[in-house]
């Protein structure tokens, strides 16, 4: 054990294979691809099988991270898996991911609900148990099986994927800090029982996502006494691929520093996990002694800033599972008609 | 609706479903999937125990289902395999991913998905199907 540090044991990602392009979509509804594709940087999404939902992209996801981390599952204490399309109201995914991995009973679960979000809540509270004793290794995931109402803009963007980090000592990132900025800010939202989000259209940017990525960057900085060139990388989240460009430069970040973690461009946002995936990307490319610097972001809304410093562990860790860019590259395109039916929007008898 | 399965049968199979715990004996070493509590070959003087499977394993044939069953209908066409499982014993199961992918000598290994669902406000039931094995790393069940 290096010392008391806390950090990042092992992290996992899954990605499903299928992927529609923005054209197809652009196609179907009557609308200029070219013009989508460069107003939302990003040019396909990633598409669940069927029989796929959070819970079983979580299991995937947790199964690499607990290869990496190079522990026994009933050593995890702790797992809060953060979703806004957990496959049941009342029934904790966090239950079903417990036992198809071996990881219980002994073990606090709960799920968490804060948009995009709630993978990054997890990940603080994981931080904390550790700290504080009451669990050698905590589990934080963050999946989503994200939906868009047909013909709505959320549509070229909704997508599917989930991150698992265990959080315990000997890390291969410490967390140097976090911090978190939340207001009651109204941009998206999705009540009891409908299918579908609704959204404060243009209002989802400046007031909501800005405000509050750049609030809780700023906020995290001034408490390390650190500033952007102290980073070599910068991870957002990834509502599509424009924003987090532009709120790193009000930040203070280059693009050189954004660039390796925007993997919205080829997979769409994955909400719960949009961050954590590029935190994820950057994982697999970063040296020992790297900083990483991490905002999240929420609609409701709120987001949680994180500083990682890579360790001299990652290099032996990352090759023990598949990585970002294996399950981004290893993909099938998908046209609309089959995408619609295994969405689950067109029902048969 | 009414639902179609029995809750409790569920959560007594769960060890087998979700992480493909099976028993062997350990008297002569067979070893069965699902698990059984007595030997088939010892009967009375075999002693089983669980076994853990890999779920690794190789396609010995399989067929193409387009005429799925009740509750199965919008996953069809799928392909369901037999499966002979590195550890000796064969299973049938579904396999993912595109059908044209499948074919017997192929490797295969378990993924964590849904199997099916009692209606729209029953039980979601998830266990073990197989993709195939392209061999890359961090896929182990």
């Amino acid at each position: 054990m290096s010392g008391e540090e806390i950090g990042i044991v092992g992290y996992g990602c899954y990605v499903p294979r299928f992927r529609i392009k923005v054209e197809e979509i652009a196609r179907v509804w009557g609308e200029d691809a070219d013009s989508v594709k460069s107003g939302l940087a990003v040019e396909e999404k990633s598409v669940p099988d069927m029989d796929e939902d959070t819970i079983t992209i979580s299991v995937a996801a947790a199964k690499n991270a607990i290869l990496r981390a190079g522990i026994s599952p009933s050593s995890i204490g702790a797992l809060y898996i953060g979703s806004e399309s957990h496959p049941y109201v009342v029934k904790p995914s966090g239950t079903v991911v417990s036992d198809a991995l071996g990881m219980g009973p002994d073990i606090m679960v709960a799920d968490f609900e804060f948009a995009c979000k709630a993978g990054t809540a997890g990940v603080q509270c994981c931080y904390s148990h550790v700290k504080a004793g009451l669990a050698d290794y905590a589990m934080a995931i963050g999946a989503d099986t994200a939906q868009g109402r047909p013909g709505d803009a959320l549509e070229y963007t909704a997508a599917a994927g989930g991150v698992a980090l265990i959080m315990g000592r000997d890390p291969l990132a410490v967390l140097e800090g976090t911090y978190s900025y939340t207001t009651d800010t109204s941009d998206f939202w999705r009540r009891e029982g409908q299918d579908y989000p609704s959204h404060g259209a243009r209002f989802t940017g400046k007031p909501a996502y800005f405000k509050h990525v750049i609030s809780a960057g700023k906020g995290l900085l001034a408490r390390l006494n650190a500033k952007p060139t102290d980073f070599q990388y910068c991870v957002l989240h990834m509502p599509n691929g424009k924003f987090p460009a532009t709120a790193a430069q009000q930040l203070g970040f280059t693009m050189q520093q954004l660039e390796p973690s925007l993997v919205v461009r080829k997979m769409g946002n994955c909400y719960s996990g949009s961050s954590m995936m590029g935190l994820c990307a950057v994982l697999d490319v970063a040296k020992p002694g790297d900083r990483i610097f991490m905002v999240s972001y929420g609609s409701g809304a709120g987001s949680d800033a994180f500083a990682w410093r890579v360790t001299d562990k990652i290099a032996e860790r990352r090759e023990r599972a598949r990585k970002a860019a294996d399950y981004i590259s290893d993909m099938k395109y998908i046209d609309y008609a089959t995408y619609v039916r295994m969405r689950g929007k067109l029902k048969g008898d | 609706m009414p639902h179609t399965s029995s809750v409790p049968l569920f959560w007594r199979l769960k060890k087998s479903k979700y992480m493909m715990i099976g028993s062997k004996c350990q008297t002569c070493g067979s070893v069965f999937f699902p698990p059984r509590v007595i030997c088939a070959k010892c009967r009375s003087r075999g002693k089983v125990a669980d076994h853990q499977f890999t779920g690794r394993g190789v396609i010995e044939s399989f067929t193409i289902i387009r005429a799925a069953p009740e509750g199965f209908e919008n996953a069809a066409p799928y392909a369901v395999a037999l499966i002979r499982l590195d550890e000796g014993t064969s299973i049938s199961g579904q396999v993912v991913g595109s059908i044209e992918d499948v074919a017997a000598g192929k490797r295969v290994r378990p993924v964590f998905r849904r199997i099916t669902q009692d209606g729209d406000d029953g039980l979601i039931h998830y266990g073990i199907k197989w993709e195939i094995d392209d061999g890359s790393a961090g896929t182990e069940a």
